[in-house]
C-alpha cells in the first residue's frame, strides 16, 4: 500500500508536467481548432532557456530560490514571445485554409524547432544544474518519501493554475478568449480583436509549457533538443483524455495519465509505458472522443 | 476511352524503356553502388508515397502512421525468409497482406474519427506497433533483425513499383476511386449520394497498408537490417513530406516528391539535421504558398512520369521545374 502511495506521489509530479503542457494544447485547440504539434518543442526551448539562465544566475551567486523564480519567469517570457512568433508567421497565413494544411504546418514547425536545436546545441543531452538542494521528507512516520523537488513542482503548478484561472475568468483578455473560442465570427463582430486574442492564447500556452520545461529539467537533470517529442505527444493524450478545449480537463487528464504511467512502470513494465499512453488515447478516441470533461459538438452541415 | 488506353500503353512502354536503360547502365557498371542503392530506395519511397497519397490525398483521411504498416511488412517478410526459407516474392506478398490485415483492424475503429483526431489515432497506432516490436524478444527487440538476405534487385524493385503505381492509379480512376474522391470533397454529401463512406475509407486504408507493407518488405531485403527505431514517427513524417511536396491527391506528384526526397536524403546523408530543417521549411512554405503541391492536382500520366524520372535519374535534382 505504501509502495502504491509512493508511486501515486511520483505520478502526480510527472502528471503536473503533462498537465502544464496539456493546457497549452487545449487552449490553442479550443480557440483555433489546431493541434499545435510544435507545442512540445516550445516546452523544449523553455527548458533550455531555463537551463542557460539558471547557469548564469547561479554563477552570479544569487540565492537558489531567486535563481529558480527568475529563470522561470525569464524562460516563460521568451517562450511566450516564441509562441506568438510561431503563430504570427506559420499559422496566421493559414487561418482560412484547410485544417489539414494547418496540421501539416504545425508538424513542420515542430521539426524545424527540434532540428534547429540539434544544429545549434548539438544532439547530446546537457545536465541541468541543481538549483534547489534536494531533500527527502518522510511522510507521517511511514516509509513514503517526498522529495523537495516534488513539493516544488506541486507548488509551482498550483500557483500557475490559480493565475491561469484568474486570467481566463476575470480579465478582459480571458473573456475575449472564451468568446473567440465560442464563436470567432460573432466575437469579431462584437469588436473583439481576434488576432490579438489568439496571440494571447499562444503566449499563455507557451509560457505554461516553458514552466513545465524548467520543472522537467530540474526533475530529470537532463535536457536535449528532442526531449519535447514524447512529453508533447503525451500531453496531447492528456488533453484528449480530459476533453480537448477544457482547462480543468487538461489538468485532470495530465494528472491521470502521469499516475497511470508511473504505476505501469512500477509494476515492471516500464518499456511499455509509452505504448500505454497511446492505447489510452485510442480507447478514449473510440469510446468517448469528447473526453472526460468535453462537450459533445454536433457536426453542422 | 481509347485515348486513355493509348496513353496508358505509351506510359508503360516509356517506363519499360526507362527500366531497360537503367538495367544496361547497372550491368555495364556506369552507375556505382551508391547510385544503385539510391535507385532501389527511390522505388521503395515511390511505393510508400503513392500508397499514402491514396489515403491522405485521394480519400482525404489524414494518416500519419504509415511507417507502422511498413514495419509490419518488413518484419513479416524478414522473418519468413530468415526463419522459414519462404521464397522471396511470396514473403513480400505475405508481408503486404499482414500489413493490410492490420490496416483493416486499425481502420475500422479509427476511421470513424475525422481530421485531427484520425491523425493522432494513426500516429498512436504507429507508435504502438513500434513499441510492440521493441518489446518482442523474438524479433530482436531494440537491436532488430539483421542478416536479412539482400534479395531485392533493380528488376524486382522496379516491377513492384510499376505494379503499385498502375494498380493504385487504376483504382483511383475506377468507380471506387471516384467514391473515395467524393469522400474527400465532402463526406456528408458523399454519404447522401449513397456512398458507403466507412467501407470506402477502410478500402483505401487497407490498400494503402498493403502496398506500404510490401514496400517495407522490399526495403528490409535491400538494406539487410531492420530495427524498430527505423520505423518511428520520423519515417512517417518523411513519407508525408513526399506526398505533400508533390501535391496531395496527385499520384505523379507523389512520385516526384519521393524522387526528390530520396535525392535529398542521399546527398545530405552527412548532414542529417540540415536535411530535417530543409524538410520542415519546405513543408511550412509549401502549405503557406502552394498548398496544392509542386504539381498541384496534375492528373497522373505515365508518359510525363517517364520523362520526369528519366530527368531525375540523369542526375538533375531540380524536380521543382515541373
Amino acid at each position: 500500500m505504501e509502495y502504491f502511495i509512493q508511486q501515486l506521489i511520483n505520478g502526480i509530479s510527472v502528471g503536473s508536467i503533462y498537465a502544464l503542457i496539456a493546457l497549452g494544447y487545449t487552449m490553442v485547440y479550443g480557440i483555433i481548432k489546431l493541434i499545435n504539434f510544435a507545442h512540445g518543442d516550445v516546452f523544449m526551448v523553455g527548458s533550455f532557456i531555463g537551463l542557460f539562465s539558471a547557469r548564469y544566475l547561479a554563477s552570479a551567486g544569487l540565492p537558489p530560490v531567486l535563481v529558480l523564480i527568475i529563470s522561470l519567469i525569464f524562460s516563460m517570457t521568451i517562450s511566450a514571445l516564441l509562441g506568438i512568433t510561431i503563430e504570427r508567421f506559420a499559422y496566421k497565413p493559414l487561418r482560412k485554409s484547410t485544417r489539414i494544411a494547418a496540421l501539416i504546418t504545425a508538424i513542420g514547425v515542430s521539426f524545424l524547432l527540434e532540428y534547429t536545436g540539434v544544429l545549434v546545441l548539438g544532439p547530446q543531452a546537457q545536465g541541468f544544474p541543481d538549483i534547489l538542494a534536494k531533500k527527502q521528507f518522510q511522510l507521517f512516520g511511514t516509509s513514503i518519501q517526498v522529495e523537495s523537488n516534488q513539493v516544488m513542482i506541486l507548488i509551482t503548478t498550483i500557483i500557475l493554475m490559480i493565475i491561469l484561472q484568474y486570467i481566463v475568468r476575470y480579465t478582459k483578455t480571458g473573456k475575449a478568449m472564451r468568446a473567440v473560442s465560442f464563436d470567432m465570427e460573432a466575437a469579431r463582430l462584437m469588436g473583439i480583436n481576434v488576432d490579438r486574442t489568439i496571440s494571447a492564447t499562444f503566449a499563455i500556452g507557451s509560457a505554461l509549457a516553458a514552466a513545465a520545461g524548467v520543472i522537467f529539467g530540474m526533475t530529470y537533470n537532463s535536457v536535449d533538443p528532442l526531449m519535447g517529442v514524447m512529453p508533447g505527444l503525451k500531453a496531447f493524450v492528456a488533453a484528449v483524455l480530459g476533453g480537448i478545449g477544457s482547462i480543468p480537463g487538461a489538468l485532470v487528464g495530465g494528472l491521470l495519465l502521469g499516475t497511470v504511467e508511473t504505476e505501469i512502470s512500477s509494476l515492471g513494465y516500464s518499456s511499455w509505458r509509452d505504448g500505454v499512453a497511446f492505447a489510452v488515447l485510442i480507447l478514449i478516441l473510440i469510446f468517448k472522443p469528447s473526453g472526460l470533461f468535453g462537450k459533445n459538438v454536433r457536426e453542422k452541415v | 476511352m481509347k485515348k486513355i488506353n493509348q496513353k496508358f500503353w505509351l506510359g508503360i512502354i516509356v517506363a519499360l524503356a526507362l527500366y531497360g536503360i537503367v538495367q544496361v547502365l547497372l550491368t555495364t557498371g556506369v552507375l556505382d553502388d551508391v547510385q544503385r542503392s539510391m535507385l532501389l530506395l527511390i522505388c521503395v519511397n515511390v511505393m510508400l508515397a503513392v500508397s499514402l497519397n491514396l489515403i491522405n490525398g485521394i480519400t482525404g483521411q489524414f494518416s500519419i502512421g504509415h511507417a507502422g504498416f511498413m514495419s509490419v511488412g518488413a518484419y513479416t517478410s524478414a522473418i519468413l525468409t530468415l526463419d522459414y526459407d519462404v521464397p522471396f516474392i511470396l514473403a513480400i506478398l505475405a508481408g503486404g497482406i499482414l500489413a493490410a490485415i492490420c490496416g483493416v483492424l486499425i481502420g475500422i475503429p479509427t476511421l470513424r474519427l475525422n481530421g485531427d483526431y484520425l491523425a493522432i489515432a494513426t500516429l498512436g497506432f504507429g507508435e504502438i506497433i513500434r513499441i510492440i516490436l521493441l518489446n518482442t524478444e523474438y524479433v530482436g527487440g531494440a537491436s532488430g533483425l539483421s542478416g536479412i538476405p539482400a534479395k531485392s534487385t533493380w528488376t524486382i524493385m522496379f516491377f513492384f513499383m510499376l505494379i503499385t503505381v498502375v494498380l493504385i492509379n487504376n483504382f483511383i480512376r475506377s468507380t471506387h476511386g471516384r467514391a473515395c474522391l467524393a469522400i474527400r470533397e465532402n463526406e456528408i454529401a458523399a454519404e447522401a449520394m449513397g456512398i458507403n463512406t466507412t467501407l470506402y475509407k477502410v478500402i483505401a486504408f487497407t490498400l494503402g497498408a498493403l502496398f506500404a507493407g510490401m514496400a517495407g518488405g522490399l526495403s528490409a531485403h535491400t538494406f539487410y537490417v531492420i530495427t524498430p527505431g527505423s520505423f518511428n514517427f520520423l519515417k512517417s513524417f518523411e513519407i508525408l513530406v513526399m506526398v505533400v511536396l508533390g501535391g496531395l491527391g496527385s499520384t505523379a506528384g507523389s512520385i516526384v516528391g519521393a524522387v526528390f526526397v530520396t535525392l535529398l536524403y542521399t546527398y545530405l546523408r552527412d548532414f542529417p539535421e540540415w536535411r530535417m530543417i530543409i524538410y520542415s521549411i519546405v513543408l511550412i512554405l509549401m502549405m503557406i504558398f502552394r498548398p496544392g503541391g509542386l504539381l498541384g492536382s496534375t492528373k497522373f500520366s505515365l508518359k510525363k512520369l517517364g520523362k520526369k524520372e528519366a530527368k531525375a535519374n540523369g542526375g538533375i535534382s531540380d524536380s521543382s521545374a515541373s
